[in-house]
């Protein structure tokens, strides 16, 4: 794996230095940015270079929800389950996306193509219940069918790759 | 842009471009926080954008697109000044009207005022409007009068003023003095007296102090402290200059949720330009005092908006909270005395500077004074942000400013504080929403969300969500949060699955109650206030549930069944085709249709798919076993169609 971004992002962070422990977390966040995951080389890496033990780094990684030790799907779902939502009924659109993906929450679709996660919350309750895909978001107020917003996506991909 | 080295040249910068926007000047403004832009008001924008130039009325008219007005419900929105006139619920095409009209004829384009869709009473001015004409919008109106990017949006409406008098004519006594009198209290949710905090750190001796701003919105339901900073971040920055020069602070910390992409763009513009006009840095406006602001952006953790774990955040660490004291005004940041005061607090501080500490007194109640928004959502006709004064009834906020329950269903219940509050019942509607009388009802104020639930709300689900989501939370640090909190949600799941027993309830309470006293922090110690206050409020919910074994709201999926109703049914077929494991069987036109309650798994899809509503829920798992006359027994295997 090519650690020359990695590098880059490190000496970026620190080129002010001094800090008694180094800004691990921005950090990663950087790397995650880039890679839309954290690699095993680019911790190890990290760590390395930060003379950080890598057992803290998998600690924040583990303790801190957004940093994700596997790849993510080629496009996220975002359910949200914040308190509205809630009351709005998203744990049914939960089952819902589960059986159309046949995926649990947490997990990617074999082909990789979907990834599927509960957030808390997006804050945009005026429009529970939520899930936003990739960046965009969408009302699920009603009867709109999930399903059917998938299948579209899945189209307009293929219709771009074709 | 040229550095603002003296008060007198902000002053000057100030008049400048106050000249150049005369008042009377006609000015469209399009609403476009997070929800706003998820709606479509950037398209409406654009709109407007080309109407206007379509008609030649560059000159004659303003353009603005701003951070959220509030009104989620009403997004799109735009808003016409000089005259306030409100249009919402916008789209693209319908612009092109709205500018003929309003600009060109000076008239109000009717078609698009808001309409109460019960008395059929249309409203044309933003003032005159039930969600809006309760409210004390002492903040929230900035973010419909300010271009977040624009600085000088902000200056024109007496931005940095704030920061000019406490540099030209307050010694720091003064400026915790002012704030002490002012009765401001944390916005976070704590409560606690800003002045008295703000005095603490000041008294601390050291040679390096922080001042921090908590901008890890955690709660869900919550979203003043994203439309504060993504509509008016420079609000925020002066309150931190201020309080910095109070505490005597040189480094603030900004800690953002990263789930937040416009605050975060917003404020990352906001610091650039307040360092380029020289607002941030070394010698503000040509005095000895020297300040900057970093951004810090969270990573995902809803125990991060404790102090102490937000500053190990921070400082790049896992951010689990320690023991106070001592308290981070004494040893906070890098073990240095810090100020951690939350976005509404810090935008709360500019404005009583400049109106002074008494305007700020005069508003709200005995001990909780200024107004607070709230974020009132959940089974409410009118969702959206609300400032109102401290001190205005349950009752007012729900009926009121969120115009009641949508649907012609009953109230049950306000949940208030997020994760840490509580939910209060129809019988304590008038309590005032104050920090103590929540507290007293068994809630919390919280930061400020309030989650409106219905008749069709089961209050032990609301429990089992919330404990589902501490349980998730937990640091893990101290045992009583981490092991309780799944206890607690082993004992409410079995309740929901229609396995509780007896003495399950006080098992709970003694659990909740031994939670509530002997965890570490913040978190742990109200973990237990959704149980306790669903407990004292709805313990006949919890009861029905134990003993009868029924969900008196027909939501827990192991004590309800789905059935037709023969009566209703049109034979469409569309229920059968939905349900994904075959449970349903019938012939279109047939008036056959039935559901096998032993296959169904209660998703809930031929009930959203019915276009007659002719599937209920009723109470009780398996129904005594009749197949109806008629009903094919054949029902298919009971395979997933998955897809």
């Amino acid at each position: 794996m090519d650690l020359t971004r990695v590098d880059e992002i490190i000496d970026e962070h620190t080129k002010n230095g001094e800090r008694s422990y180094p800004p691990v977390i921005p950090i990663m966040q950087d790397i995650q940015a880039e890679y839309r995951w954290l690699p095993e080389p680019a911790l190890v890496h990290t760590a390395k270079r930060l003379h950080v033990p890598l057992v803290d780094l998998y600690g924040i990684a583990t303790f801190y929800q957004s940093f994700r030790l596997t790849p993510p799907g080629e496009h996220q779902i975002n359910l949200c389950m914040g308190t509205a939502c809630h009351v709005a009924g998203a744990p049914l659109i939960l089952g819902k996306l589960e059986r159309k993906l046949g995926i649990k929450a947490g997990e990617v679709t074999e082909d990789g193509k979907f990834g599927l996660d509960e957030v808390r919350c997006v804050g945009c309750c005026a429009l529970a219940p939520v899930m936003v895909i990739d960046t965009d978001y969408h009302s699920l107020q009603g009867k709109t069918d999930v399903g059917k917003i998938i299948d579209e996506k899945r189209k307009s991909d293929e219709k771009v790759s074709s | 842009m040229e550095k603002l080295t003296s008060l007198e040249k902000l002053q000057e910068r100030r008049n400048a471009v106050m000249a150049e926007r005369p008042e009377e000047k006609p000015r469209i403004i399009v609403s476009a926080g997070t929800c706003g832009q998820a709606r479509g008001s950037l398209e409406v924008y654009e709109a407007f954008r080309e109407a206007i130039v379509e008609r030649k009325l560059e000159e004659t008219v303003d353009l603005k697109v701003t951070g959220c007005h509030g009104y989620c419900e009403a997004e799109p929105n735009a808003l016409v000044l000089p005259q306030g006139v409100f249009y919402a619920n916008l789209k693209p095409k319908n612009v092109a009207d709205i500018v003929e009209e309003t600009i060109v004829n000076n008239k109000v384009a009717e078609k698009y005022v808001v309409t109460d869709k019960v008395t059929k009473e249309s409203f044309s001015y933003a003032s005159e409007l039930p969600f809006y004409r309760r409210q004390q919008r002492n903040l929230l109106t900035l973010n419909t009068l300010i271009e977040p990017t624009e600085i000088d949006d902000y200056l024109a409406l007496d931005g940095y003023a704030a920061l000019a008098k406490v540099l030209g004519s307050m010694s720091q006594q003064d400026v915790i003095e002012e704030i002490k009198r002012s009765g401001l209290r944390g916005r976070g949710g704590g409560g606690f007296p800003t002045g008295r905090k703000w005095e603490f750190c000041f008294k601390e001796q050291s040679d390096r102090k922080y001042v921090v701003c908590n901008a890890d919105e955690g709660d869900p339901g919550a979203y003043m402290d994203r439309s504060l900073l993504e509509g008016n971040p420079h609000i925020v920055i002066e309150g931190m200059l201020i309080g910095a020069y109070a505490v005597g602070a040189q480094e603030g910390y900004i800690y953002v949720r990263d789930e937040y992409p416009i605050a975060v763009r917003h404020l990352r513009i906001a610091l650039e330009q307040a360092r380029e006009l020289g607002l941030l840095g070394d010698s503000i406006l040509g005095s000895d005092f020297s300040f900057d602001v970093h951004m810090s952006r969270g990573a995902g953790a809803f125990v991060c908006g404790e102090e102490t774990a937000l500053l190990h955040s921070i400082e790049s660490k896992r951010g689990m909270p320690r023991q106070r004291p001592p308290f981070p005004a004494q040893k906070g940041l890098w073990d240095k005395p810090t100020n951690i005061n939350n976005v509404e607090t810090w935008a709360n501080v500019p404005l009583i500077v400049n109106k002074g500490a008494d305007w700020f007194a005069a508003q709200g109640t005995e001990k909780s004074k200024g107004s607070k928004i709230f974020a009132l959502v959940g089974k409410i006709r009118n969702t959206g942000l609300v400032e109102v004064p401290m001190g205005i009834t349950l009752r007012e906020l729900v009926y009121e400013v969120g115009g009641g329950i949508p649907d012609d269903k009953q109230f049950k219940a306000v949940q208030t504080g997020g994760p840490s509050g509580g939910c209060i019942p129809e019988h304590l509607l008038d309590l005032p929403v104050d920090f103590d009388a929540l507290n007293e009802a068994g809630s919390i104020m919280g930061s400020g969300g309030m989650v409106v639930m219905d008749e069709a709300t089961c209050m032990v689900d609301v429990a089992k969500y919330f404990l589902e989501f501490l349980e998730g939370e937990s640091c893990g640090k101290c045992t009583p949060c981490r092991m309780g909190t799944p206890l607690m949600l082993q004992i409410v799941e079995r309740i929901c699955d229609g396995h509780g027993s007896p003495g399950d309830l006080d098992a709970l309470e003694n659990l909740a109650k031994t939670i509530k006293n002997c965890s570490l922090c913040g978190l742990g110690q109200t973990s237990s206030n959704p149980v306790l206050s669903t407990l004292r409020y709805f313990r006949d919910e919890y009861e029905a549930h134990v003993h009868d074994k029924v969900c008196p709201a027909c939501l827990c999926p192991s004590l309800i069944r789905y059935e037709i109703d023969q009566e209703t049914c049109i034979s469409c077929d569309r229920c059968r085709k939905a349900c994904p494991v075959s449970a349903i069987t019938g012939e279109l036109k047939q008036h056959n249709y039935y559901i096998h309650n032993h296959l169904c798994i209660r998703c809930g899809a031929c009930e959203e798919q019915c276009p007659v509503s002719a599937i209920s829920r009723l109470p009780g798992h398996e129904p005594p076993v009749q197949e109806k006359a008629g009903a094919a027994v054949t029902a298919a295997g009971g395979e997933r169609k998955d897809g």
